[in-house]
């Protein structure tokens, strides 16, 4: 069992681009969940319509990423109207279920073989990064010498995605703390109080959804800057469920729970990946092969992540930062 | 291996790509020829699948020709029913190209057709200099009018099997629902788990059989919908009665039901691995002509058994002491508790009712069409759709909204590609949110 290879790992996703992906996604998900309570199941949805637009900008309509990120930030605000309006005076699990419903809408659209002449289908988009790619300061790798390396393209994605994190945790402070982000909270806490005070409740969460929406929106666009390509499967409902887990280790309504959470998860996940894959291979691996094979043992982390959501969310679900009497969500 | 691919993929699935028969060699012998000719050739065999095993069609016309639709060749099936015939010119050339391979219907023997009328020409890209095989599965002509209204009917046939198990599934949901408020993430899991149950018992080793006749899959059913009904007691008195007395918020206990359903997905996959699974009987049967349509035996059978749960379960909340109370309890837990039922009891049971139900639909769809470890998690949003349009906590409602939507997506591919028949579902929960929220059969009551 290689210990320091495991560690080096861990280390190298819970700072790498995937844990900013994660991050800003969950930082959405606090506006929503944490600071308003709508329960936005479907974060993959905005991250889609954002990544596909950038992929699109270039390869459909050849103009630059810049357009395609315009494009993208007014499509994920426009999905966000679109989904407030039917949901948005009903009950909180309504919102779940028309959110999660509509990711899987737009997913199953753009995957479509009908369509794969402009996505591409199951394949999904490529070579459109090359303007970003061209971009790049870096020329050499950066890491600790038998531990861990990122290559100069990592540390670039990392470099725009931890300042896309440190504007955006900036811009949650600022509004929390305003009138506004005051407003939000009492909604979270008691609808009807607010109603009473005069308050035009729908309005204000619809524009919570829409500025959430936009953080969805940055973290597709690191999802398709990352891969170098979009695809289908990169957006799938367990996407959002995953930024969820990383927003409730952190702490919901915290500033910068989703920071520590997204920091955490990977390398919890990483971590657990590589013990349960070093652990099933070789001629004479420590688990046995009858008992679990290499496939299996990637099945092993994400057995633990649900798990793990469960217990938290029973037991902590403030996370590591939240405060427990702040975060007495329920359903009205 | 033809049959049941012919059987297996869906009609608009074949009607373009050339069938993955790699089989075909096997079952077939290809003419002979000549070591030297390196030609591309399609080859192919015509064979009655109507017969077991199939017997082979000799003398049916096949044309080659270009994608514009020249004839560059022409074969006839020999007596094994294969044929083979050769794209004329340098085989370089023909890389890339597209070629139309055609059977001529009239050479066909009386009262024999294509199974599926859409295959007559079939569009071959060349992209190897392999020779290509095709297929052309031969049985029972479909009636002249194959148009539009045998299409709608046959599909209704299937959507109605599909929805008799989805409101299985919905069933179950909405009760739990009504009961407890709680909208349950991990219910599809249910469904999966009752056909990973099922599973489980037919790869027992040996058969089970009574009197030489092997029931091996039925009683892996039963035993699903048993154990079924045993997990959803088990979820329910380990997981949320808990959670309850610990005055656990809803929208919590959701995010706990989203982890339950990670959890035991992941779980499903470790058990039973991600291919999609069939069992050991009934996954290649014939179907029979009743009228204008083609239905499965097991499809009746699993149709018949549905409905005798569903109105067996709607007649139990309707008429039994325990099932006025689980009505009462929907209605209203408090003033329920007030008047002396008890309240955890009914819970209780409505969770091992609707695992059960949901087990047992899963089960039977393994039996319908086959399986993987996200079947359940698939469907889960067709089930949403379903409760929701019939309305959140009724129980005919469920129902109905099941028949609707399983239908409707069944029906949506006469119009629109059948990729798009669960988007279609899923606009249909949408809209039914923006007109009536309440759904077909719900209350109209403030809901926010």
């Amino acid at each position: 069992m290689d210990f320091v290879a495991i560690l080096g790992s861990a280390i190298q996703q819970a700072f790498g681009p995937t844990a900013v992906i994660y991050c800003l996604a969950a930082i959405g998900l606090n506006v929503h969940f944490g600071y308003t309570g709508l329960l936005n199941f479907g974060q993959a949805g905005f991250m889609m319509v954002a990544g596909y637009s950038i992929a699109c900008a270039v390869t459909i309509f050849a103009t630059s990423l810049w357009v395609g990120v315009v494009v993208g930030l007014l499509l994920a605000a426009l999905l966000a109207l679109a989904l407030g309006v039917p949901t948005l005076r009903l009950r909180a699990d309504y919102l779940a279920i028309v959110t999660i419903a509509s990711a899987e809408i737009i997913r199953q659209t753009v995957a479509a073989a009908s369509f794969s002449e402009y996505f591409g289908g199951q394949d999904g988009v490529t070579d459109f990064i090359s303007g970003f790619r061209d971009a790049n300061p870096y020329s050499g790798s950066v890491g600790i010498p038998g531990l861990f390396r990122w290559s100069a393209f990592d540390i670039w994605v990392m470099t725009v995605g931890w300042l896309l994190v440190a504007l955006s945790c900036l811009v949650v402070f600022l509004l929390m703390r305003s009138p506004w982000g005051r407003v939000l909270k009492s909604i979270r806490e008691d609808e009807n109080a607010v109603r009473s005070l005069g308050k035009n409740v729908y309005a204000y969460k619809m524009q919570a959804l829409v500025i959430g929406g936009i953080f969805g929106a940055l973290a597709g666009f690191m999802v398709s800057l990352r891969s170098a390509a979009v695809g289908p499967s990169f957006f799938a409902t367990d996407v959002t469920f995953f930024a969820y887990t990383v927003l409730l280790i952190g702490g919901a309504a915290r500033v910068m729970g989703p920071v520590v959470g997204a920091i955490i998860f990977w390398f919890l996940i990483t971590a657990l990946g590589g013990f349960f894959s070093q652990a099933t291979a070789g001629a004479d691996p420590l688990i046995p092969e009858a008992i679990m094979d290499p496939n299996q043992a990637s099945l092993m982390r994400f057995i633990f992540l649900g798990l793990g959501l469960m217990l938290l969310m029973i037991f902590r679900p403030q996370g590591i930062f939240g405060d427990r009497r702040e975060l007495a969500i329920d359903a009205r | 291996m033809i049959a049941v691919l012919a059987l297996l993929a869906p009609a608009a699935a074949t009607a373009a790509a050339p069938l993955p028969t790699a089989d075909a060699g096997s079952v077939c012998q290809v003419p002979e020829r000549d070591e030297a000719d390196a030609s591309i050739y399609i080859t192919g065999c015509l064979r009655d699948l109507r017969e077991d095993p199939p017997t082979p069609v000799p003398g049916v016309a096949i044309t080659l020709s270009d994608a514009e639709g020249n004839e560059l060749a022409a074969a006839e099936s020999d007596e094994n029913g294969a044929f083979a015939v050769a794209i004329p010119g340098d085989p370089i050339s023909a890389l890339g190209q597209q070629f139309v391979v055609a059977v001529d219907e009239e050479s066909l023997p009386e009262g024999s057709g294509l199974r599926n009328p859409d295959d007559v020409e079939q569009t071959i890209t060349v992209n190897t200099d392999a020779d290509q095989s095709v297929a052309f599965p031969i049985g029972d002509p479909l009636p002249e009018s194959a148009g539009g209204l045998t299409l709608a009917l046959q599909l209704t046939v299937g959507g109605l099997v599909f929805s008799s198990l989805l409101a299985m599934a919905a069933l179950g949901l909405s009760m739990i629902f009504g009961t407890t408020g709680l909208t349950n993430f991990s219910h599809g899991e249910l469904i999966t788990f009752g056909a990973v149950v099922a599973l489980a018992v037919d790869r027992l080793p040996g058969q089970i059989a009574i009197g030489g006749l092997n029931i091996t899959v039925i009683v892996g059913v039963l035993v699903a919908f048993v154990v079924s009904a045993a997990f959803g007691w088990l979820n329910d008195a380990a997981l949320w009665r808990p959670l309850r007395k610990r005055g656990t918020g809803i929208i919590a206990m959701m995010i706990v039901s989203i982890g339950l359903s990670i959890f035991l997905r992941n779980v499903f996959q470790y058990v039973a691995g991600a291919q999609s699974q069939n069992y050991s009987q009934y996954s290649a049967v014939t179907p029979i002509q009743v009228g204008p349509v083609q239905v499965t035996l097991k499809e009746i059978a699993v149709f018949l058994i549905a409905v005798a749960v569903l109105l067996g379960t709607t007649a139990f909340l309707k008429y039994t002491r325990t099932g006025k109370a689980t009505r009462a309890v929907a209605d209203n837990p408090a003033l329920s508790a007030a008047t002396g039922i008890n309240v955890e009891r009914v819970i209780s049971i409505v969770w091992i009712g609707g695992a059960a139900l949901a087990g047992l639909a899963g089960a039977l769809l393994g039996v319908t069409q086959g399986f993987d470890y996200q079947i359940g998690f698939k469907l889960l949003l067709l089930v949403f759709a379903a409760v929701v349009l019939g309305g959140l906590g009724t129980i005919w409602g469920a129902i109905v909204g099941a028949f609707i939507i399983g239908t409707f997506t069944e029906l949506t591919t006469l119009f629109v590609p059948a990729e798009f028949k669960f988007v279609g579902a899923l606009l249909v929960l949408i809209l039914v949110l923006l007109v009536r929220p309440q759904g077909l059969l719900g209350r109209a009551q403030r809901v926010g």
